[in-house]
């Protein structure tokens, strides 16, 4: 393209390079001088920032190590720093939970709110996944929000449960027991777990099949009374539910309400649940799990 | 891999089957006539583009679900629906099966007309637009089938990687080619950004999928780099995507889109050359913004804040050059849905690369990172810059590819407008409000010096945002299918489309010199 091709743009009065592609022209406009006065301000002050923070890596010639900054800054220190002051802050509230019993934890308000804060917040970020919200429950995962308890309601029992965990592998002192899988196994026929279905059902107070019950108290006796007890309570020491109460661990209220509480209830005699808690010790510390135990224990009825 | 094997084997036999058919139908025709532009590939790729468009946002519509309904749309026993495996589907269907397909067909089409040359290579820009919807499918059944190296926007495995880099060699060939025979004297803006984002890309692309597979025959394939130097890799190419895929790429379609659209010279060569020197220069180094606060070293934090914070002129020089095109033919945004549809898509590139570096200051990242603020940013760019300057380029080239005097209606087109601009004004306001919200939430102390939330409270604030995001998207998903019907009776030359319509159907021959 020769330079007389060069023309004024009638609108802008500005001139044309001259060249044009498709019918494609361009002016020759200067660069608008606010934004290169606020290109030249960002270039000074990232040259500023470089000088102020850590910049400059090492490399042959510059040193064994990245420039510190005239500022002296860092991540890793401010991070200790900070997580320093976090401990130092709870240290005190923190080493008397530790010693603590229930009684003087119920008389000192101050510790009590601490202990709770910390266990609440511990609780949401390690249990509510399971538990949920408030220790709701869901199936197949105990409501820690009312006073049935499997194992232990106690505080120190709360606090073995959580430390140790439930049927979990890698700790030697877990809570441990295992329910036969009945149907599974062969120890007992279909008829057999129709008939202790039936029985289920009539010592909870729900409607069943009267003969059926008769039969399936007879086989309830000799298979599942060492456990569960004679009158169907249950025996703590085992973590073997209370079937007479209205609190169910594998089965939900929607599934009674739709009818099909019974196939649930099936399920878990033919098949065994046996479910798991992972213990925390080691992963949570002392106060965490002590503060979670004092938590826990105040969301419904601790014993 | 089998059947990925097996898909490959089956669409190659399928592409020689049609060339063989189209072969035998020439009857001495000669196929590559000089005097003409290669069009029939451009047309092909406008419509795949709409098609991956539909596709992409569908499925990020189903991702929106998901999130917000989750016991809705969750599917237990349809493993490849799950919320892992079609996220990072809805990214790259967006992304790189729609934007690219746009980029490609779109660089075909303008590389042409601004060089004054038919598109280099005989039948090579088919092998490369075929073996890049190859490369689009066979990632996509992957991410199904759970064949991923988990790392973002770069998820297919080592033998799609080495798929895709032919592909791009011969595309960057076919652009090169065609820019050397070009019969203009200097190259056109919109050029230089195409070469600058298939060249970056090539680069990204090789060096961030360096992997030693497991084996020949197995999918799996371990990164050659480890740790944080793997993530560095990670985001340079991560934030490198976004610079030289959804920044250069589709600034290059603006610089031919708008002015040819609105008739106007471009503002200024000067701060074309001056911003984009200072573009690829700056955006290369910015990466590790993504990083901030990670182990990555803090020189490399700094690196990564102070380039971004650079980067903001350089960006706006591109707003600026494309805004100020239209002054002289302003009345063209009341007149044209089309023009202002590009013009709004300028806004939202201003707005999001004002707000990048924004979010690269260590200080405002600490409350915006991990948080639905980066999902608001990312929207606002690509649903406003890098999805309206692109339906703008499908409405013009379709209008011009197949020689109509007008769209089939400009009605649908202010449909269009007003439904995706106010579906992601829903989806943005909504991201923004529940990302700040969980960031003060994660780090909200009480006053014991304990976390006041827990994670899943700060999940369960953000519902009705998700609920709104989900129309939003709804929204911007149905703007699309009025544009792809529009587009489709256009070309079928209805409506105000068939008035005074050009009625020979020769393709278009080279102009001639000026």
């Amino acid at each position: 393209m020769s330079e007389s091709k060069k023309e004024v743009d009638v609108h802008s009065g500005v001139e044309t390079t001259g060249h044009v592609w498709d019918g494609i022209k361009e002016l020759n406009t200067p660069l608008p001088r606010w934004w290169l006065y606020i290109f030249y301000i960002t270039i000074v002050w990232a040259i500023g920032y470089m000088i102020a923070m850590p910049a400059i890596p090492a490399l042959p010639g510059l040193g064994t190590h990245n420039t510190t900054g005239v500022l002296g800054m860092s991540d890793r220190h401010t991070v200790e720093q900070k997580v320093a002051e976090l401990h130092a802050e709870r240290a005190a509230e923190s080493t008397k939970l530790l010693d603590a019993s229930l009684e003087d934890i119920e008389t000192d308000l101050n510790l009590q709110q601490f202990a709770m804060a910390m266990g609440e917040s511990a609780f949401g970020d390690n249990c509510a996944t399971c538990h949920g919200a408030g220790g709701r429950g869901a199936k197949g995962y105990p409501t820690l929000a009312d006073d049935v308890w499997l194992w232990d309601g106690t505080l120190e029992g709360i606090e073995q449960t959580i430390r140790h965990g439930i049927r979990s592998a890698d700790d030697a002192d877990t809570r441990f027991s295992a329910m036969p899988a009945f149907g599974r196994d062969g120890l007992l026929t279909s008829d057999q777990i129709d008939d202790l279905v039936q029985y289920v059902l009539s010592i909870s107070g729900h409607e069943a099949d009267a003969a059926a019950a008769a039969r399936g108290g007879v086989t309830f006796q000799a298979q599942c009374s060492s456990c569960h007890g004679v009158d169907g309570h249950g025996t703590r020491a085992l973590g073997a539910p209370n079937l007479t109460d209205a609190d169910w661990l594998y089965v939900t209220e929607d599934e009674w309400r739709n009818g099909t509480a019974p196939d649930e209830i099936r399920g878990v005699i033919t098949n065994a649940r046996n479910s798991h808690m992972p213990a925390w010790n080691g992963r949570l510390d002392d106060a965490t799990i002590k503060a979670l135990a004092v938590y826990v224990h105040s969301l419904g009825g601790g014993e | 891999m089998e059947a990925h094997a097996w898909i490959f084997f089956t669409l190659t036999v399928a592409a020689l089957a049609v060339l063989v058919l189209w072969a035998g139908s020439l009857k001495g025709r000669d196929p590559f006539d000089q005097t003409v532009y290669d069009d029939t590939i451009v047309k092909v790729g406008v419509g795949v583009s709409m098609f991956w468009g539909i596709v992409g946002f569908l499925v990020g519509l189903i991702v929106a679900l998901q999130l917000a309904f989750p016991n809705i749309f969750y599917f237990d026993q349809i493993g490849w629906l799950n919320f892992g495996r079609i996220r990072p589907l809805h990214t790259s269907a967006v992304i790189f099966a729609f934007g690219g397909n746009v980029l490609i067909s779109t660089s075909f089409y303008v590389v042409q007309r601004t060089n004054r040359a038919r598109l280099a290579g005989g039948l090579w820009p088919w092998f490369v637009f075929l073996g890049y919807n190859m490369f689009i499918v066979l990632a996509a059944t992957g991410y199904l089938m759970g064949v991923t190296q988990s790392k973002e926007y770069a998820e297919p495995e080592w033998y799609i990687d080495l798929w895709l880099t032919i592909v791009w060699v011969a595309y960057l060939l076919v652009f090169l080619g065609t820019i050397w025979k070009r019969k203009e004297s200097h190259i056109y803006v919109a050029n230089w950004f195409y070469l600058s984002f298939i060249v970056t890309i090539a680069m990204l692309h090789i060096v961030n999928n360096l992997t030693i597979p497991v084996s020949l025959t197995g999918s799996k394939s371990y990164q050659l780099f480890g740790g944080v130097q793997d993530a560095l890799t990670q985001w340079w190419y991560g934030h490198n995507a976004v610079g030289f895929f959804l920044t250069t790429g589709f600034l290059a379609i603006m610089y031919y889109f708008i002015p040819k659209r609105v008739n106007r010279p471009v503002y200024s060569y000067r701060l074309s050359i001056v911003h984009f020197w200072s573009l690829i220069f700056i955006y290369i180094w910015a990466g590790p913004h993504h990083l901030h606060y990670t182990a990555l070293p803090q020189w490399a934090q700094t690196l990564g804040m102070t380039f971004s914070v650079m980067l903001w002129m350089p960006s706006w020089g591109g707003m600026i050059n494309g805004v100020m095109t239209l002054s002289g033919a302003w009345d063209r945004l009341r007149t044209d849905p089309v023009v202002r549809m590009m013009v709004v898509a300028l806004a939202f590139y201003g707005m999001s690369t004002f707000e990048g570096p924004l979010m690269s200051v260590r200080t405002v990242n600490s409350l915006s990172h991990y948080t639905e603020w980066g999902i608001a940013h990312v929207h606002s760019g690509s649903m406003g810059w890098v999805g309206f300057i692109s339906f703008g380029a499908l409405y013009c080239s379709t209008q011009w590819l197949w020689k109509r005097k007008s769209l089939y209606s400009l009605a649908l087109v202010e449909w269009h407008f007003w439904l995706a601009t106010l579906g992601i004004l829903f989806y943005i306001v909504a991201m923004y409000f529940a990302g700040i919200l969980e960031g003060l939430m994660w780090r909200a102390y009480n006053e014991y010096g304990f976390l006041e939330y827990s994670f899943i409270e700060t999940v369960e604030a953000k519902h009705v945002s998700y609920v709104i995001r989900a129309v939003g998207g709804g929204m911007f998903l149905t703007g699309a299918l009025i544009m792809a019907y529009n587009l489709i009776r256009t070309a079928l030359g209805h409506g105000e489309a068939a008035e005074g319509e050009v009625t020979s159907s020769a393709p278009a021959a080279l102009q001639p010199a000026e």
